[in-house]
């Protein structure tokens, strides 16, 4: 199919970061137009309360603030939609893009400051008065419930999912383990905060909003019906993005109020987001609570899981809706056969920062959970952690293995896998065996030593269809234009490999286009492991049409079969005789000129549109072990070792696929033991600078031993690929959790994340340890 | 997180500093040197000076040196000045190793060892360090100058004896007899964050027996301070493990920990019966 180049499965260096490691990058602060407005938010300081007055007098009197709106002055704009359409039952739950009676959390913002310079917009924003009512504040999701507005529960939903008849399975079961377990409130918290630029170009008619992310081209049509206008009419516009981890990008009041007031003002308006505001205004996630409980044989078999947990969704539902419930629900099996399941979330308003998305989202949660609790099922039968995994695991011979679940709108079938297999080599690198009893020997001189391990299956490559197009100029240049979004993780290298690849050229000499909705119009961006799977067979189908026109061409004009062509460093060869006559692209391209007289009646340009559907996602799988020692007297943690195992199907580029692995697994360490958004009894924000918010710096991280396998190809697309992106992260919390507890030697006992020194501690003193 | 507006002052001369500081000191003027606490505390805008006077062009300040059994630390000695090698003695082994446990390397090189006296953060190691020594600090104003000792410095969480006309310009600590053994150690989440808490402690070994040891507790309460009671519990006492460990429990008791809604009393409790050991430990090693 393809040449000489092999650009696919090279540990190539990315194409992207010469201007990044040179200080010649653009982020969105770094963008400014002629005559901008600053925007500065006016947040609430209380958690609940009734609004009775807001007073803009003095800040509108201070000179350079040009304008202060609060939610009267935009009142024909609607609370903010949900990113895949109307869902009746939470309409009336949505955040208003400036609060309107009532505040609900610490940070909602209430008011907006347009000014001459962001700091005279920040002292405006101080002389802002908001009178309050204060009413009372829920903190916790299983907490009673309360009202959100007359005959509006603060419980928006109940999502459920499940299969078999549990009722029976529990009754016949042999044993019943039963769990509660929670994970902590923590989030993606890129080094770059949000930003945004609203611009509208008079002349033109168009509105431009700068600083997108993650998902251009959704965001677009969302934004059109806000301003009643034409996808033709809006355009956003990505530049660099120091990391979007699932909370970046979204559809944020800050990224309306900007479109809004440039249309109004007719002046640029921008707003880049400071690290307080992120911290209390970016879409938190995590928090949940489950009561999960197992059926199961004498010998370890799942017979059934019954979970019931509560889903900490903050004060509003944001632009995902229910997505991190019901992937909660879908996802929570894992490798594992079960033959009945009901899963029930509470779906809770609580009066903290909004929740939604952050990288592995549903999963670091029920992996951690689910893990949780093959681990006590091990416990109480007496067996093994590694036999009571290994006799649950669905196996090679039975893929694809579908079940009546659902994630993403997408029923759950996996495609391939071989999950023990790949738990035999991670077991192999550890040297399992010999570690425990190297072990038992630590323990023996007073050590508190343990090992903890945790599979998963991750989900990636949502479809349904994703388009690319790829063209050659007259000089030979290549162009690949994808609706795709680059949030640092190496996209434009990807697809210039892959295109690199198809087309038998030099990766390096393609340029990238993505987050530009002026350019394609259509786009997946950049979220849910999706832009390889779908967006890199996008441009494979792409870049073959073009080979295939280009051979065409090549063979009329050098008379030979275009079987027997091949491209070479971007000429066009004969295969059986590379040193003799070629034709470059370059020259194939001109010869296609709308103009040229050489074009032999095919379509004008050496270009072409590629499509790629799939009907289901993809899964791909890994499995993670961790050892760790515990420092008896302060309660802290050290990894000592760490493995993770992780089946790519097929890894475009192995370098890249590392370091979103190692990227994953130190957010996964944060959720850990570092990080975690508190709130004391009033809802007042505790987490809300980086000495209170704790994400592992470089001194914190081990060493991580990375096993990229590609046993199991996908099933479901020509070039075999399964998503990467989320993969470190999803079983951190897991396998830790896992290895504090065999340290211990106590079961039982590790039930929340993060495990904090100060509550480590608590532990060993309750355990006499 | 922009700063509110303020006036800038960069005087040449310490007199010229001084006059200045004694007209904006009432309407909370600020002297600011290293700035590693102040500016981010001034782009939360939980301070809003209206002046800041930058003492950073004025010569003299950056002297280290000794003199007559003390060490003079400037106004502008940054904390990473206090490298390896750069003082002789114990005193300087014991400089050196707490400075690594100060932040990271580029808050070392701009942060100074008097701004963070005259900051007073619990969890300050040059606090628990000055506290140890028992140091004394040189305040200047337009009334003179005035030795302050550290033991009557402190006064509660950042509120110390220093005057709002008052430029701390200088620290002096006495160096350690040669042979004193010294150890510190601290508790922090992360590598570089603040403590949670420190022990320090020096000590001499003569004919097996602990001679002048001093004990010091910092990050824990609301300012550092010796402990007495556990100096006269080690005096004369073998240095052993059993000692170190009567001493961490005997500092645990008598602690008046910090307690917020983050960290417990108790925690820090644990901490400085934890360390205690590890302190001495160091030392004696």
């Amino acid at each position: 199919m393809t040449s000489t180049k092999g650009a696919i499965g090279q540990p190539l260096t990315r194409i992207e970061d010469p201007p990044l490691v040179t200080g010649r990058g653009r982020f969105v602060a770094d963008i400014n137009f002629p005559h901008q407005l600053h925007m500065r938010i006016v947040r609430s300081a209380h958690a609940h309360a009734r609004i009775l007055s807001i007073s803009t007098q003095a800040a509108l009197a201070l000179p350079g603030v040009y304008a202060v709106w609060t939610a009267a002055d935009i009142a024909e704009i609607g609370p903010i939609d949900f990113r895949e359409g109307k869902i009746e039952k939470l309409e009336p739950y949505r955040q208003p893009v400036l609060a309107i009676d009532m505040l609900r959390y610490v940070g909602e913002p209430v008011a907006a400051i347009f000014a001459s310079d962001a700091y005279i917009a920040e002292d405006a924003a101080d002389l802002v008065e908001v009178h309050v009512e204060s009413l009372p504040v829920i903190i916790a999701a299983d907490a009673p419930t309360g009202e959100f507005a007359p005959g509006l529960s603060t419980e928006a939903a109940i999502v459920a999912q499940g299969f078999g008849d549990v009722a029976e399975a529990f009754a016949n079961a042999h044993a019943i383990v039963e769990l509660d377990l929670s994970v902590g409130r923590h989030s993606g918290v890129p080094l770059e905060t949000r930003g945004a630029i609203g611009r509208y170009d008079t002349a033109r008619d168009v509105l431009e909003l700068h600083g997108a992310a993650k998902v251009p081209h959704k965001n677009r049509e969302s934004l059109a019906r806000v301003f009643g206008r034409g996808t033709t009419g809006l355009h956003l516009f990505e530049a660099h993005v120091g990391g979007g981890f699932g909370i970046r990008g979204e559809i944020y009041p800050e990224d309306i109020l900007v479109l809004a007031a440039a249309l109004r003002f007719e002046r640029a308006v921008k707003w880049i987001e400071d690290r307080r505001e992120h911290l209390i205004a970016a879409n938190h996630s995590r928090q949940q609570r489950h009561k999960i409980r197992a059926a199961v044989d004498e010998k370890g078999t799942l017979l059934a899981i019954e979970n019931e947990f509560w889903h900490d969704q903050g004060a509003y539902p944001r632009t995902h809706a229910l997505r991190v419930a019901e992937t909660t629900c879908g996802i929570l099996p894992g490798p594992y056969h079960l033959g009945a399941y009901k899963a029930t979330g509470h779906y809770r308003l609580t009066n903290k920062t909004p929740a939604a998305t952050y990288r592995a989202p549903g999963r670091y949660e029920t992996n951690f959970v689910r893990e949780r609790l093959l681990d006590a099922i091990a416990v109480r039968l007496g067996i093994s952690r590694i036999d009571v995994r290994r006799q649950n695991l669905i196996r090679k011979e039975e893929m694809p293995y579908a079940r009546p679940l659902c994630v993403l709108e997408d029923d759950v079938s996996y495609d391939s896998g071989d999950y023990a297999g790949l738990l035999d080599k991670s077991l192999a690198a550890i040297g399992w065996d010999e570690l425990q009893d190297e072990l038992t020997a630590r323990r023996a001189k007073g050590e508190l030593v343990g090992v903890g391990l945790a599979l998963f299956v991750e989900k990636s490559g949502l479809g349904p269809s994703d388009g690319a197009h790829v063209r050659v100029d007259t000089t030979g240049a290549i162009e690949v234009i994808t609706g795709g979004a680059s949030v640092g993780q190496g996209f434009e290298t990807v697809m210039a490999q892959v295109c690199a690849e198809a087309l038998g050229t030099d990766y390096k000499r393609i340029r990238v286009i993505h987050g530009r909705t002026d350019r394609i119009e259509y786009g997946i961006g950049a979220h849910a492991s999706r832009a390889t799977v779908m967006t890199a067979n996008a441009v494979h189908a792409a870049a073959l049409l073009v080979r295939e026109k280009a051979l065409t061409l090549a063979g009329e004009l050098m008379q030979c079969e275009p079987a027997l062509l091949d491209i070479v460093e971007g000429n066009v060869v004969r295969r059986d005789n590379g040193a003799g006559p070629s034709i470059s692209l370059g020259q194939i391209a001109h010869h296609l000129r709308p103009a040229s007289p050489t074009r032999r009646g095919h379509a004008p340009g050496l270009a072409s549109d590629g499509w790629f559907e799939t009907a289901h996602q993809t899964y791909p799988y890994g499995n993670q072990i961790a050892q760790v020692s515990l420092d008896r007297e302060t309660g802290a943690v050290k990894i000592e070792r760490y493995v993770i195992a992780y089946d790519i199907g097929r890894a475009i580029n192995p370098l890249l696929v590392r370091g979103q692995i190692l990227g994953g697994f130190v957010q996964g360490l944060g959720g850990a033991l570092y990080e975690e958004f508190l709130y004391d009894a009033n809802g007042e924000p505790l987490s809300v600078t980086f000495a209170d918010y704790l994400i592992p710096t470089l001194a914190e991280v081990p060493d991580v031993h990375v096993i990229i396998a590609e046993d199991a190809p996908s099933t479901r697309n020509p070039l075999g690929i399964k998503g990467a992106g989320e993969s470190g992260i999803a079983a951190v919390g897991a396998a830790i959790a896992s290895a504090i507890e065999d340290a211990l030697g106590v079961p039982g006992v590790i039930t929340s994340i993060p495990v904090t020194p100060q509550r480590l501690k608590r532990i060993l003193k309750d355990n006499r340890l | 997180m922009k700063a509110s507006a303020f006036i800038y002052h960069r005087p040449e001369t310490i007199d010229e500093a001084v006059r200045l500081l004694g007209e904006v000191a009432p309407d909370d003027g600020r002297v600011i040197a290293g700035g590693q606490s102040l500016v981010p505390i001034m782009a939360f805008r939980m301070a809003r000076p209206p002046h800041l006077i930058d003492i950073n062009r004025i010569a003299g300040l950056d002297r280290l040196d000794t003199q007559d059994g003390w060490l003079r630390i400037g106004a502008r000695v940054r904390h990473a000045a206090f490298h390896e090698g750069a003082i002789a003695g114990p005193t300087g082994a014991l400089l050196a190793h707490v400075m690594r446990h100060i932040a990271h390397h580029p808050i070392r090189t701009r942060g100074t060892f008097c701004g963070s006296l005259a900051h007073a953060d619990p969890a300050s190691e040059w606090c628990a360090t000055a506290a140890a020594l028992d140091g004394v600090l040189v305040a200047q104003s337009t009334q003179g100058t005035r030795e302050i000792a550290v033991r009557d410095y402190f006064e509660a969480v950042m509120t110390t004896a220093l005057r709002p006309d008052e430029i701390l310009v200088e620290a002096r600590l006495p160096l350690l007899p040669a042979g004193t053994l010294t150890g510190f150690c601290e508790f922090s989440r992360r590598s570089g964050d603040f403590a949670i808490a420190m022990v320090l402690v020096t000590l001499r070994i003569e004919e097996g027996r602990i001679v002048a040891p001093r004990f010091t507790i910092g990050g824990a309460e609301a300012f550092p301070r010796r402990l007495a009671e556990v100096e006269a519990l080690l005096t004369g006492a073998a240095p052993d493990m059993a000692t170190w460990r009567v001493a961490g429990d005997l500092a645990a008791s008598l602690l008046d920990p910090l307690e917020d809604s983050i960290t417990s009393g108790e925690y820090r409790r644990d901490l400085v019966r934890a360390l205690a050991p590890r302190a001495f430990q160091q030392a004696c090693a």
